[in-house]
């Protein structure tokens, strides 16, 4: 009797001791912080922080985001699956060293990351000077933190993919070729199904770092108002104006793709639950 | 027998991906990145040894290196534990903290950093507990240790996540069904199966955490030979218009974290291999 | 299959959406017909009051004077930042930065505008000033009124990094200076003077020493001025923050007067944060004429009035009668006496190896 009760006690206590170290941790380390935010924001009150959405160039520093995310995020996504692809279902020599360089922009400083793409198209070089001459812009304008933007986005989704196809090996593939199927049909139905959550996933990291991302874009977008600041940027532009409530609210905004991340879950998981229903039913 | 550059495999598109790959690697990372080694090679060598190597510049090496080591260690312990308990089990504002995991990368550094700095400055939320027990956080290593755990925190959560949530329970059942404790089957079936998940999040984070610098700055204090981190005297080399000492320096980085992240790429793939 | 549908609407979409954004991002230049005329002004960091100000009130003017229409483009950055961006490539019409090395600078490593770029405006090229001030607590209680102040134990001065701040380079040298004609009797002159060569060398030992016990009360060295500020102001820590006169205004008008006030001491340096043309921009865009105008009429009573506004004192006598009130009567000298110009000072003071660098390697 009591040994059995005191197991059910083990096996309630450990889920509870997980959970509030979680919960104990991502406060820390989460929650905290999103609420110093938010803290600053409103400093002022709720009139001051929805005035600082109410001007032209917080405007247009969305309007940037939204589009800097959009080009880079899926171009992101099909490398990623292309190299997920390769380095995870095929053995061959290098492997170790193409899956580090893939690693290679997260540990290079975002000031560095930006500069790479200075000395690219800066002066410095005599592409860089030509165009210049013809006042064709790379740098210094949305070209260029498109590109610094897919370069400090690079790894994520083939990084997280990587482990996962991993992990799931090869058998379904194989048998799905042994019954003769081609290779866009086995992407599609057999590997593209089993990789939806890491895909999920990567994506919303991608996104977030995307749009989050002012070391390196700060470098290379020259700052100019209503043209080449990103959120992050304007964000700066208005703190270095001692308009701190202003600059919390805006970055306040980032916080809300925590939503979106939210409802993209909640929209895969009940897709997911759906099939297996349907599944249960027809079968 | 035959050198063969990989083994068979009766998948198809081996070529088109490694080939699309090595494009688009080659064009977004090694192109760039090769310019910044052909910016540093107009230092002599003598040059390059002394930017790379001067006292200020080697505190900087131990205490960028130390402090993301750490707060890489931390996040994969406390990171899987989050990602356990965010597939695992259902609470109450699970659904929230799963959300706002992102936070890190989603905010611009510079506000995080602030952020962080409030709460951990010694009149702040949680710095004023500490400065009672009289440890300082913010403006000492330990400030820059909490700013890297903060921004690597995401790599570790989100890369466990579908790995746990693709992990078949009828194994564990099946596991414990033979008898194995918890634990048993935690450390025999659990962890081997999301080790490389866990790995990857682990050097990702580590690899972040080496080159960050937005967030760090507002807490480190950048107390010289105490608190200033590399990224940080790059950023001094830029503003004297130094190009060459600046990519001198992140040269160095850039070496040093892709041999580590090699290391430990490496170990793991030995590991699988062994197992198999 | 579903998911597939959904990629690729995904993928049309961008397509749609990013597409023609990125042709409506690209610059139209028709700017003869329509009468009108582009300028990109390049400036640092807490300027934009002043030329949000500043622009609306030149456009009115410009258009009567001459019926174009400009429209005036900013970027605001670290004022180092934005000149390495000018040197790059960034086509800066006119630049208005905090420091003339930072202009210098760029006349030394692209060429793009001549190198004597000071003497062809008034006044070093520099319509506005500035000066460095001490932001203490309410009433003052360390009681905090000059530069010796600073150095007295148990005083925490904030001040960010002098290698990574603009603003740190100018408080560095206020302090330099104060000390040099203190112990010169006053008279800085004799800095050039080869009469009192030793005298200068005395003078800049305990200059050398006074910076030495300044920086040891110095707790936190934040990258930049607005970490200072907030340092200073959200964590409570020091008891002085030294900051331009301009952005202590601008950071007693965010929080609150209650809690702060601005120290003038007797003696302080003359920030001179310049202006000029960028010749090899404006001669591809066709613009020299509106860009010279818009820097002249910086230089007009209605420039130097809204300059006065945003807390820049004004150079133009009969303006700054007028705003007189604002601006504390202090002593001013100016960097090129006392240092021989800011690439001197750059180079002896903050370059890697730098009086900077020793002072703070003594600790």
């Amino acid at each position: 009797m009591t040994t059995n009760r005191s197991k059910r006690f083990r096996e309630r206590s450990v889920p509870l001791l997980l959970i509030f170290i979680t919960t104990a941790f991502l406060a820390l380390f989460l929650l905290m912080p999103l609420a110093a935010i938010f803290v600053e924001a409103f400093r002022k009150g709720a009139q001051a922080y929805f005035a600082s959405f109410n001007d032209r160039y917080a405007m247009s520093a969305i309007r940037l985001t939204l589009l800097t995310a959009a080009i880079a995020v899926p171009m992101n996504v099909v490398f990623g699956v292309t190299a997920a692809w390769c380095i995870a279902k095929f053995e061959f020599p290098g492997k170790n060293v193409l899956i580090t360089l893939i690693d290679l922009p997260f540990a290079i400083s975002p000031v560095i990351a930006g500069l790479i793409f200075v000395l690219a198209f800066g002066r410095q070089t005599m592409l860089g000077e030509w165009m210049i001459e013809h006042d064709i812009k790379i740098i210094f304008a949305v070209p260029g933190i498109v590109l610094a933007t897919i370069f400090v986005t690079f790894p994520f989704v083939a990084r997280e993919l990587i482990p996962l196809m991993q992990e799931q090996g090869t058998i379904e593939e194989e048998a799905a070729v042994s019954l003769g199927a081609g290779g866009w049909d086995i992407f599609w139905k057999v590997t593209l199904p089993n990789i939806k959550w890491g895909l999920l996933y990567s994506v919303i990291l991608c996104n977030a770092r995307a749009m989050g991302e002012f070391g390196a874009v700060s470098v290379v977008s020259g700052h100019i108002r209503g043209e080449t600041n990103t959120i992050p940027l304007h964000v700066e532009t208005l703190y270095a104006e001692y308009s701190y409530v202003a600059a919390f609210s805006v970055a306040s905004l980032l916080a809300f793709l925590g939503l979106v991340t939210l409802v993209a879950k909640t929209a895969l998981e009940w897709k997911t639950k759906r099939k297996k229903e349907g599944k249960s039913i027809s079968g | 027998m035959k050198w063969k550059f990989k083994q068979h495999s009766v998948l198809p598109g081996f070529g088109l991906t490694l080939g699309v790959t090595l494009t688009y690697l080659g064009l977004i990372v090694l192109l760039p990145l090769s310019l910044l080694v052909w910016n540093t090679s107009s230092l002599s060598w003598s040059d390059f040894l002394k930017a790379v190597s001067s006292a200020q510049v080697v505190a900087s090496y131990k205490l960028t290196f130390g402090a993301a080591f750490l707060a890489a260690v931390v996040n994969a312990v406390f990171g899987f534990i989050a990602a356990w308990t965010l597939t695992r089990y259902k609470f109450p504002g699970k659904k929230l903290l799963d959300a706002i995991v992102d936070m890190p990368f989603a905010m611009p550094t510079s506000v995080s950093g602030i952020a962080l700095t409030t709460i951990y400055a010694s009149n702040g939320w949680v710095g004023s507990w500490f400065n009672q027990a009289g440890i300082k956080i913010a403006y000492t290593p330990i400030g820059v240790f909490i700013a890297l755990t903060f921004i690597g925190l995401p790599f570790v959560v989100r890369t466990l996540q579908p790995s746990l949530e693709d992990l078949d329970k009828e194994i564990e059942e099946a596991a414990e069904s033979l008898g194995a404790t918890k634990w048993q089957t935690f450390w025999r079936v659990i962890l081997p199966s999301v080790l490389p998940a866990l790995a990857t999040g682990f050097t990702l984070a580590f690899a972040r955490a080496l080159g960050e610098y937005g967030s760090v700055v507002f807490i480190s204090g950048n107390l010289p030979m105490k608190t200033e981190i590399t990224a940080f005297l790059i950023v001094t080399k830029l503003e004297q218009f130094d190009y060459a000492g600046a990519t001198a320096i992140s040269v160095v980085m850039l070496g040093a974290s892709f041999v580590l992240m090699l290391i430990i790429n490496m170990t793991q793939w030995y590991a699988r291999r062994g197992k198999k | 299959m579903k998911i597939k549908k959904a990629i690729k609407n995904v993928l049309w979409s961008f397509l749609i959406l990013g597409v023609p954004s990125i042709i409506s991002c690209t610059p139209s230049s028709d700017d003869s017909e329509t009468r009108s005329a582009t300028l990109l002004n390049v400036s640092y960091d807490p300027t934009r009051e002043l030329y949000v100000d500043f622009n609306e009130a030149f456009v009115k003017h410009y258009q009567q004077e001459t019926g174009v229409k400009v429209n005036v483009k900013m970027s605001h950055g670290g004022s180092g930042k934005q000149a390495r961006a000018v040197i790059e490539g960034e086509a800066a019409d006119v630049v208005t930065l905090a420091l003339a090395y930072d202009i210098d600078i760029i006349t030394e490593k692209a060429q793009l505008l001549p190198a004597d770029w000071q003497k062809r405006l008034p006044d070093n090229s520099t319509p506005y000033t500035s000066t460095i001030v001490f932001l203490v607590r309410k009433g003052n209680p360390k009681n905090i009124t000059t530069w010796d102040d600073l150095i007295k134990p148990g005083i925490q001065v904030i001040t960010p990094n002098p290698k990574t701040s603009g603003g740190a380079r100018w408080n560095y040298l206020a302090a330099w200076g104060y000390i040099l004609k203190k112990e010169l009797g006053g008279d800085l002159k004799k800095v050039n003077d080869p009469q009192f060569a030793d005298a200068v060398k005395a003078a800049e030992v305990k200059a050398k020493e006074y910076l030495t016990a300044l920086f040891k009360n110095v707790p936190v060295w934040d990258a930049g001025a607005r970490g200072s500020t907030m340092t200073f102001v959200q964590r409570e820590i020091g008891d002085v923050l030294l900051a331009w006169e301009n952005e202590a205004v601008l950071a007693l008008k965010e929080f609150s007067n209650e809690k702060f006030d601005i120290v003038v001491p007797p003696v302080s340096i003359l920030a001179e944060p310049p202006v000029a043309v960028i010749d090899k921009v404006v001669e591809r865009h066709g613009t020299r004429e509106v860009a010279e105008a818009y820097l002249k009429f910086l230089y007009s009573k209605e420039g130097q009035e809204i300059a006065a506004k945003n807390f820049y004192r004004p150079r133009d006598p009969e303006i700054a009668a007028k705003y007189a009130s604002n601006f504390k009567d202090v002593e001013l000298f100016n960097i090129d006496d006392v240092f021989g110009g800011w690439q001197k000072a750059q180079r002896l003071h903050f370059n890697d190896g730098g009086v900077f660098d020793q002072i703070h390697q003594v600790k």
